[in-house]
C-alpha cells in the first residue's frame, strides 16, 4: 500500500444518492482472480452503451474528469455488496478519495484497507462540493481536514489506526500477524 | 450485579483477543469463516505472496455458489461452463483449498450450496459464534444468535492468516416487532417493511437485534430471511436471540455437538439473550398486525410498497425520478397488475425448502402465464434433494418453470442466469439495484408466495387472492 499524506485534485461529482457497489462495478466483472485492471469496468453500466462505446455525457467520460483523483458522491455511497472490487476499480481508475456525507460500512472498511480515503463531510461542505464540480480540493490526512479552494477547512472523522496505516503506507495484516502471542493465548484459554 | 448487556455485547466481549484502545481497534476472534470462489482468490494470493499459512483450517469452510452455473450439464458434466472466467475461479478455489488445507464443498459435492444456506444446514452456524464471510449477506447467520457479518477480500486474508479481524465496536439497534403477522404475510414482507421504515442507510454503524412476539413465532427459515436482508438497511449484522426453535433446528444438523456436549452447549446458548434493562443505542417498534405483502417498485430495497398500495409520487425528487425512469413504472399508480416477464425463486434470502414449499403451494395445478419465464433454484443441493423427495420439482415443471442445480443464480447476474434488458423480474432475492439481475433488468423484490402468484397471472399479484381461492 502506498503512503498517502495529502491529496490535491479537482473533483468529479456524482450526486446520486445510494450509489451501490453493483453500480460501481457490476457483478459480471467479478469473475476475476486478481485485483488489477478493474478501472475499465468502473461504473460500466452508466459509462458505456450496449456496444461498449463510452457515453459522451457520462461524467467519467468527459474531458474535465481526466486526472481527477477525488470523487464527490451523494449520500450512502458503497451500499450493498461487500465486493472489494469496488474500491479496487475506483483506485485503478485513478481515484484516491471518496467524499460524501454518508459512506456505507463495508465499502468504507474496504476502502481504508486499500488506501482509498473515505472522507465524510458535513452537509454544508457536501452541498458546496456538489454545486461546484471540478473545484480544486486539498485533503490532508495528517490534520484530517478537507480544504476548499477559498481556504475553508472541514475536519473529517477517521479512526487512529487506519489513519496511521495509510499515512505510513503499511497494511493491517502485518500488525495482526504480529499479535500471534495474544491470539494463541486466546485460543488456549 | 453486572450491568445489563445486549446479546451483541455478550458475544463481542467474549471474542475480544485484545480490546479496543484509543490507537487500535479491537482484535476480534472469528469462530467460523465461510468462503467462496468470488471474494477469496485475491486473499489466498496475498497469503502466498507473504509466505503465510492458513492459521486455523479447522475453522474454515469453502464452497462455490456465486459464479457457478445452475444448469445440470454444466455442473455435472456434458457441457463446459459457459463463462470461462467463472470456470477459472472455480478451479482457483479448488487449488487454493488443496494448497492451504481448507475443507471445500466443491462443484459436484452433494453438500454444496449457497454459503449462507449450507452453514445452517450443516450446523456449523451456531449461537454465540462470530461468523464472517466475504459476502454481505453473512448477516443471515445472525438468526441463530451468532454475530455474523460480511467482510471484504483483504479481511478474508486477515482471517485466513490470523483467524482475527480488526474491528471498531458497532452500536446497537433494537427492532421490536410486536404482535403477529397476519395470514399470508411472510418474513420477507416483514423485512421489506422494516427496510422501508428504517431506510437503506438507517442501520449504518449498527448491529440490529430483532425482538418481539412476531420474531419469536418464526421458524428458523423465516428468521434467516429477516436477518439476511439486514445489510439492505445498512447494518452489517442482524441477530435474534436463540431459543427452543433454534435448538430444535440445530439438533437435527450433522455438525453440532452430540450427547452430553449437546446439553452443555444448549445450556450455554440459553444465556445468549439481551438482559432486561439493557440499553440499545437506538430502537424502533413495528406493529406486525398491520402488515401486508410487500413489493419493491424502485432501485433499492427501501423503495417498497404494500401490494395493495400505490407506487409513490415524488416527482421532482432526483432519487425518485431516476428510480422510476429506470423501472419504467408510473408514479401514483397501483403496484398491483404491474407487468411481469421473469420470476425468480431462490437465493440466500428465499432459497430454503420452506420457501420452495410456499411457492409450490401456490403453483400447484396452475400454469405460469404465457410469456413469463420462471426459474426455481434451490439454495443448496440438500434443499434440491429434499424438494425432489416431496415432488416439488414436478409442480414447478408442470407449471412451466425451469428447475436447476443450487447456486446464487439470477440474484446477481454473474453466472449466466440473467434477466433480459428492460424486462420485469419478480424476484425472491435481496437486491433490486439497477442491473443487479442483468444489464437493464428491472427487479421487483417480493416473497416466494407473491412471486409464484405473479408468475401465474403474468402481472404483480397479491398471493392472498390465490391462497383464498384454493384453500
Amino acid at each position: 500500500m502506498n503512503a498517502v499524506k495529502t491529496i490535491k485534485s479537482r473533483t468529479v461529482v456524482m450526486p446520486a444518492t445510494n450509489i451501490d457497489t453493483d453500480q460501481i462495478i457490476p457483478g459480471r466483472f467479478l469473475t476475476t482472480t486478481v485485483k488489477s485492471g478493474l478501472g475499465t469496468h468502473l461504473f460500466a453500466d452508466w459509462r458505456y452503451d450496449a456496444a461498449g462505446k463510452p457515453l459522451p455525457d457520462f461524467i467519467l467520460n468527459r474531458p474535465e474528469a481526466a486526472g481527477c483523483r477525488i470523487l464527490v458522491a451523494g449520500p450512502n455511497i458503497g451500499c450493498g455488496s461487500s465486493r472489494e472490487h469496488a474500491p479496487w476499480a475506483l483506485q485503478d481508475f485513478g481515484f484516491q478519495a471518496v467524499v460524501s456525507t454518508e459512506i456505507a460500512d463495508i465499502f468504507r472498511s474496504n476502502s481504508l484497507k486499500n488506501g482509498l480515503l473515505p472522507v465524510i463531510v458535513n452537509a454544508a461542505t457536501h452541498g458546496w462540493l456538489l454545486e461546484n464540480p471540478g473545484a480544486e480540493v486539498l485533503i490532508d490526512l495528517e490534520s484530517t481536514t478537507l480544504r476548499l479552494p477559498d481556504g475553508r477547512a472541514t475536519k473529517f472523522p477517521i479512526d487512529a489506526f487506519p489513519r496511521y496505516c495509510i499515512l505510513n503506507g503499511v497494511d493491517e495484516l502485518g500488525f495482526l500477524v504480529s499479535q500471534d502471542a495474544a491470539i494463541s493465548a486466546y485460543e488456549n484459554r | 450485579m453486572n450491568q445489563p448487556t445486549t446479546l451483541f455485547e455478550k458475544i463481542w466481549s467474549t471474542h475480544e483477543v485484545v480490546p479496543q484502545s484509543a490507537d487500535t481497534p479491537a482484535i476480534i476472534y472469528v469462530d467460523l469463516h465461510l468462503t467462496h470462489e468470488v471474494t477469496s482468490p485475491q486473499a489466498f494470493a496475498e497469503l502466498r505472496a507473504r509466505g503465510l499459512k492458513v492459521r486455523r483450517p479447522d475453522k474454515i469452510l469453502a464452497t462455490m455458489d456465486h459464479a457457478t452455473p445452475t444448469r445440470t450439464e454444466q455442473v455435472f458434466g456434458g457441457m463446459p461452463i459457459t463463462i470461462d472466467s467463472a470456470a477459472k475461479q472455480i478451479r482457483q478455489l479448488e487449488q487454493n483449498c488443496a494448497d492451504f488445507g481448507v475443507e471445500l464443498l466443491g462443484l459436484q459435492h452433494d453438500l454444496r450450496g449457497i454459503v449462507h444456506i449450507i452453514g445452517p444446514e450443516l450446523g456449523v452456524t451456531q449461537p454465540g459464534r462470530t461468523i464472517v464471510c466475504g459476502d454481505s449477506h453473512t448477516s443471515t447467520h445472525g438468526a441463530f444468535g451468532a454475530l455474523a457479518f460480511g467482510i471484504g477480500s483483504t479481511e478474508v486474508g486477515h482471517v485466513l492468516a490470523t483467524q482475527c479481524l480488526l474491528q471498531t465496536k458497532p452500536k446497537t439497534f433494537a427492532v421490536n416487532v410486536n404482535g403477529h403477522l397476519p395470514a399470508g404475510v411472510t418474513a420477507k414482507d416483514l423485512i421489506l417493511a422494516i427496510i422501508g421504515k428504517v431506510g437503506v442507510s438507517g442501520g449504518t454503524g449498527h448491529v440490529i437485534e430483532y425482538r418481539g412476539a412476531a420474531i419469536r413465532a418464526m421458524s428458523m427459515d423465516e428468521r434467516m430471511t429477516v436477518c439476511n436482508m439486514t445489510i439492505e438497511a445498512g447494518a452489517r449484522a442482524g441477530m435474534i436471540a436463540p431459543d427452543d426453535t433454534t435448538f430444535e433446528y440445530l439438533a437435527t444438523t450433522p455438525r453440532t455437538p452430540k450427547g452430553a456436549a449437546w446439553d452443555l452447549a444448549v445450556a450455554r446458548w440459553r444465556k445468549l439473550t439481551t438482559d432486561d434493562g439493557a440499553v440499545f443505542d437506538k430502537s424502533i417498534d413495528i406493529d406486525a398486525t398491520q402488515l401486508e405483502p410487500m413489493i419493491t417498485w424502485g432501485t433499492n430495497p427501501g423503495m417498497v410498497a404494500p401490494i395493495s398500495g400505490n407506487i409513490p409520487d415524488h416527482r421532482g425528487d432526483p432519487v425518485f425520478d431516476a428510480a422510476i425512469r429506470y423501472m419504467g413504472l408510473k408514479p401514483g399508480e397501483p403496484i398491483r397488475n404491474s407487468p411481469v416477464n421473469v420470476v425468480f425463486i431462490g437465493s440466500c434470502t428465499n432459497g430454503r425448502l420452506s420457501d420452495l414449499r410456499s411457492a409450490a403451494h401456490i403453483l400447484r395445478g396452475h400454469k405460469i402465464a404465457k410469456g413469463v419465464t420462471m426459474l426455481v433454484v434451490p439454495g443448496s443441493q440438500a434443499v434440491k434433494r429434499a424438494a425432489e423427495a416431496e415432488g416439488l420439482h414436478e409442480i414447478f415443471r408442470a407449471a412451466g418453470a425451469d428447475w436447476r442445480e443450487s447456486g446464487c443464480s439470477m440474484c446477481l447476474g454473474m453466472n449466466g442466469d440473467t434477466v433480459p434488458k428492460g424486462e420485469y423480474s419478480v424476484s425472491t432475492s435481496n437486491r433490486n439495484f439497477e442491473g443487479r439481475q442483468g444489464v437493464g433488468a428491472r427487479t421487483l423484490l417480493a416473497s416466494p408466495e407473491t412471486a409464484a402468484a405473479s408468475a401465474i397471472r403474468g402481472r404483480v399479484t397479491d398471493p392472498r387472492e390465490l391462497i383464498t381461492a384454493q384453500d
